[in-house]
């Protein structure tokens, strides 16, 4: 299996990562025993919380990015307002300003967040381990083509990489294109085409998955 | 208020040299480079004294692409591949 294609957590090569993981779990403990003990939140809040967040998945990505298939108005104002385009489904982002970066024949568009892990995480739920580990992080910025080619995803000289590093208050989704083998397909169908990886940029739509 | 932009898509600017001590959103390897505005984003607290929990004003933020071949001598791919990051105009100089 390549490098990126897991979940899972082993001892190599992410070791110094889980280290690091380990680290900010105890901190991040210790933070909200401090915060309940002091009544700023109570734990049922904060367990609605993450039961909320770990409810959101990459369906949300993949309804917006199915319609903006169809519908070439829909397609239209998710470029120009990402954030009412995925309120119209109901996806709302009151604190996250959404850019839909639009792959095209000539640019192909990946997401990366050099600096920490910014993730558009309404759209596609939190984020996997790899986008958080070190190896993608460094490596994506300056050998792109490498890093998609161990997704599987080859790209010929003449279509532009486009990497975008999530440096501020911005969260990126990647539009991808729609196979060309798809004319017969409804909007349910093309959806379950619609990945996370390609919602990142890591991989392209397709109907061999 | 009144917020300042001083710079407009197309134009060239140069990210500060600069590696002072604290917490930057600012990638050290694009530090000194030289990029072009795409667009204007908004004005953004800045994270810098955000981060020590002080009071901030608003800071215009830019998108600002940079080609791969200008940032990594040893680039292996398209001279046309480019990288985008959103920069803080107080990162910004003209270029």
């Amino acid at each position: 299996m390549d490098s990126f294609g897991h979940d899972h957590s082993h001892d190599h090569p992410h070791q110094s990562d889980d280290k690091i993981h380990a680290y900010y779990q105890i901190l991040g403990q210790a933070l909200k025993e401090l915060l309940i003990e002091k009544g700023i939140v109570s734990a049922s809040e904060i367990q609605y919380a993450m039961e909320r967040r770990e409810a959101t998945t990459p369906a949300n990505g993949a309804k917006v990015v199915a319609r903006a298939w169809l519908d070439s108005e829909y397609r239209k104002r998710l470029f120009m307002d990402a954030n009412s385009a995925a309120a119209e489904f109901g996806i709302e982002l009151p604190t996250t300003h959404l850019v839909a970066l639009e792959n095209t024949p000539k640019i192909h568009n990946v997401v990366v967040c050099t600096l920490c892990s910014c993730y558009p995480r309404d759209l596609l739920g939190l984020p996997p381990a790899w986008y958080k580990s070190k190896a993608y992080r460094s490596r994506v910025v300056c050998e792109p083509r490498e890093v998609l080619k161990e997704f599987g995803t080859l790209l010929p000289d003449d279509v532009e990489v486009r990497v975008h590093d999530s440096t501020a208050d911005l969260r990126y989704l990647v539009v991808p294109m729609r196979p060309d083998d798809t004319d017969d397909l409804g909007e349910d169908a093309l959806r379950s085409l619609i990945t996370r990886d390609t919602m990142i940029g890591v991989a392209l739509a397709g109907r061999t998955i | 208020m009144t917020v300042s932009v001083k710079f407009n898509p197309g134009d060239q600017v140069v990210v500060r040299g600069d590696y002072p001590i604290g917490h930057f959103r600012t990638p050290v390897y694009v530090r000194g480079h030289l990029g072009v505005v795409v667009r204007y984003l908004g004005h953004f607290e800045n994270p810098e004294p955000l981060a020590y929990c002080l009071q901030t004003d608003l800071l215009a933020l830019f998108k600002v692409r940079f080609r791969q071949v200008d940032l990594w001598h040893e680039y292996k791919g398209s001279t046309a591949d480019t990288i985008d990051l959103d920069l803080y105009e107080n990162w910004l100089e003209r270029g």
